[in-house]
């Protein structure tokens, strides 16, 4: 084996860790002062990494040049491609960290050093290419986000979701660890490329349950129903940028290791996994969209939201076809700026003394206090809808798109008709803000950070990136075609 | 003859010391009870040749996990008679599972036995090399084809032990008892004491 490649093809990797390292001893020694230049470093880290990838993602690198360390991690495109949306979510979170946390005086190194550790366990999952390197990715970016879930350990409801997290987060680990026991022990191999042989002759007993269980561990990740219960205690209870964190990168990276399962591990018998991630598909979107309805408070909303969105993720997923994985990088594309601009605006809702406020009812009027944040949300609620001329539409359409091409039409129909369920609570919000009587909650200023991210997102899900789908759905072929390709 | 006479010294000790984990009176007892059986069954791992095993033993058993339960025993204010105390009467319970168990054992290997249950054929070839130490092939194995997995497991450990920290270490301690120690050390006399020289008959102004 040839180290020299193999360390050439985790160069992202290995500047996450090193510069991780580096700032976690600076942090020691720096104490809390340290907390600005290490929060800057690690999102400098996290570019430099970014930049690192982006070529492999340009020219849709694939192939057995890709392997490292003899198969166990593949550095190709679709790697790439969630890594990029994985690098830009945890940067996001960083950048609108600190205004949020000073306010408690409860910002310390830490924060950034745990938020680059778990990006470096993301990117191992998305690079997974052999079990072991699957759980170790898993874990790495488990065992952060349960710290960082209850990083106010003052404050009860953060302790609260650490601690639900942590429990559940265990259970699932245990559940996919068995399934993937079930699956080593029956194909003799950890290896995806093995399994796959392994299974192509048809599954037997025991690697069905290893494969049932293997997704049912996942789909806790990806927090899809019915694994579902854990996301509106966390997302609510988390500090909001960790909320805003766990929204976006971890959940691009569950689905992205889940494809690398479903489709590298064991896609020649893809009829045995479909019919699970079509119920599961299905499932969150409906529960997703009727448990959003009654919310009070708009982090529980959104994270209803994110388990209506998975849904539609997974019924690219269930269309294991090129065109299908395709879709799901798009629309997890859409979905990361959708997350984002979202919390940013609910990290914008302070009231005059700067305190954080949650509740839907305090974004009342606010078209007339706050025009352009009022805007901006609108834009990014219809779009969350699948409404025409915004991105979330695109993404959706592609989704559908696949599963169409795939025969599966009664998937597509009840998903369709689902998401008009979904429309509702995002257009209640939009009704809240522009038509109820001027609540007058929302006052303190935000920062330019929150409003540079608040654009960017934005931007990225308006009409004007029309302009960038041609390029994107290019780049998104390739990167499935690359999945393919491995598998 | 010595293995042979070795193999019963530290069998016999594995057991009875393991008898003793369970009747000792003192719970700080039954854990160095725990600590006994622990070495004695690395004895047992060097005697068939897995001396890997009989390290780890020591090392992870021994030096993490039973004084990771002295001190769960001594730190927290657990009242084992109490604890004690709903032992008879939950005895049938506990007997009703084990004996559940332990048909479930019999049958399991009663079937294998039988013939029922096929496990196929073990394609590797599990045999220790004659003349290698299995301690050195591992170390090999881990840092070569492993490599990767092995630093990041590292990794694993390291954050695990940072969420540690972060969430139960508190910098401000209290102003109380908080010494200075360079202070205390860069105290000289001059600044302390005063030398006065009273007239005879007259006070001292402080």
């Amino acid at each position: 084996m040839d180290f020299a490649t193999s360390f050439g093809l985790i160069i992202p990797e290995m500047i996450l860790s090193v510069s991780g390292l580096i700032l976690l001893l600076i942090a020691a020694w720096g104490g809390r002062e340290s907390s600005q230049p290490v929060s800057i470093a690690s999102c400098i880290a996290l570019g430099a990494a970014f930049f690192l990838v982006a070529p492999s993602v340009c020219a849709g690198a694939s192939g057995p040049d890709t392997l490292a360390f003899g198969g166990q991690f593949r550095a190709d495109a679709f790697a790439g491609m969630a890594k990029l949306m994985i690098y830009a979510a945890a940067g996001a979170a960083l950048v609108v960290a600190p205004a949020y946390f000073d306010r408690l005086k409860a910002m310390r190194p830490e924060f950034a050093v745990l938020v680059l550790f778990a990006t470096l366990g993301m990117s191992i999952m998305v690079s997974a290419a052999d079990l072991l390197t699957l759980y170790i990715g898993l874990e790495m970016n488990s065992l952060a986000a349960y710290v960082l879930a209850a990083y106010l350990r003052d404050d009860d409801r953060s302790a609260e979701a650490g601690l639900k997290y942590f429990v559940l987060g265990a259970l699932a680990s245990g559940i996919l660890l068995f399934g993937m026991s079930l699956t080593y022990g029956f194909t003799g191999t950890t290896s995806f490329e093995g399994i796959r042989m392994a299974t192509a002759d048809g599954l037997n007993g025991g690697m069905l349950f290893g494969v049932i269980f293997m997704l049912a561990g996942l789909a806790f990740k990806i927090s899809a129903v019915p694994f579902h219960m854990w996301t509106p205690d966390v997302y609510e209870g988390a500090p909001t940028p960790v909320t805003m964190f766990f929204a976006s990168a971890p959940k691009v990276a569950a689905i992205a290791l889940t494809a690398r399962v479903a489709l590298e591990a064991f896609g020649t018998q893809a009829e045995a996994w479909q019919q699970v991630v079509i119920f599961a598909a299905l499932a969150s979107i409906v529960v997703g969209a009727l448990g959003a309805i009654g919310q009070k408070n708009i982090k529980r909303l959104l994270a209803y939201s994110s388990i209506n969105n998975v849904g539609f993720i997974l019924v690219g997923l269930a269309a294991a076809n090129v065109s299908g994985a395709s879709a799901m990088l798009i629309y997890l594309a859409f979905y990361v700026a959708m997350t984002v601009g979202s919390f940013v605006v609910v990290l914008m809702m302070r009231d005059e003394n700067g305190e954080p406020v949650e509740g839907i009812g305090d974004l009342a009027g606010l078209s007339t206090t706050r025009p352009l944040m009022a805007w901006c949300l609108l834009a990014i609620m219809f779009s969350l809808a699948g409404i025409p001329p915004l991105m979330g539409f695109y993404g959706k359409w592609m989704v559908f798109q696949a599963a169409v091409e795939a025969d599966l039409l009664a998937l597509a129909a009840i998903g369709i008709g689902a998401s008009v369920i979904g429309a509702f609570y995002y257009i209640k919000i939009v009704k809240v803000m522009f038509f109820d009587e001027p609540a007058d909650v929302v006052k303190a200023k935000a920062g330019w950070e929150h409003w540079t991210l608040l654009a960017i997102s934005t931007l990225f899900i308006s009409p004007i990136a029309f302009l960038i789908t041609g390029w994107l759905g290019s780049l998104a072929d390739m990167a499935a075609a690359a999945l393919f390709f491995a598998a | 003859m010595i293995h042979t006479l070795a193999f019963y010294l530290f069998a016999v000790l594995v057991l009875a010391s393991g008898a003793m984990v369970v009747l000792a009176r003192n719970p700080v007892h039954s854990v160095l009870w725990l600590i006994l059986a622990f070495f004695n069954a690395a004895g047992l791992m060097i005697l068939v040749g897995a001396e890997f095993i009989a390290m780890l033993l020591v090392i992870v058993y021994v030096g993490a996990v039973a004084v990771l339960f002295l001190f769960v025993v001594m730190m927290l204010n657990i009242d084992f008679a109490e604890l004690r105390a709903g032992f008879i009467k939950n005895a049938p319970l506990g007997a009703a599972i084990a004996l559940i168990l332990l048909v479930e054992l019999v049958l399991g290997v009663g079937a294998y036995r039988a013939g029922v249950v096929e496990l196929g054929e073990p394609l590797g070839n599990a045999a220790p090399l004659a003349g290698e130490s299995n301690v050195e092939n591992i170390g090999a194995i881990l840092y070569s084809q492993y490599l990767f997995l092995f630093e990041m497991a590292g990794v694993i450990l390291l954050v695990s032990m940072i969420g540690a920290i972060v969430l139960t270490h508190r910098d401000q301690r209290a102003a109380r008892g908080h010494q200075n120690i360079s202070k205390q050390v860069a105290r000289r006399p001059e600044d302390a004491t005063e030398l006065k020289k009273p007239e005879v008959g007259q006070g001292v102004e402080l």
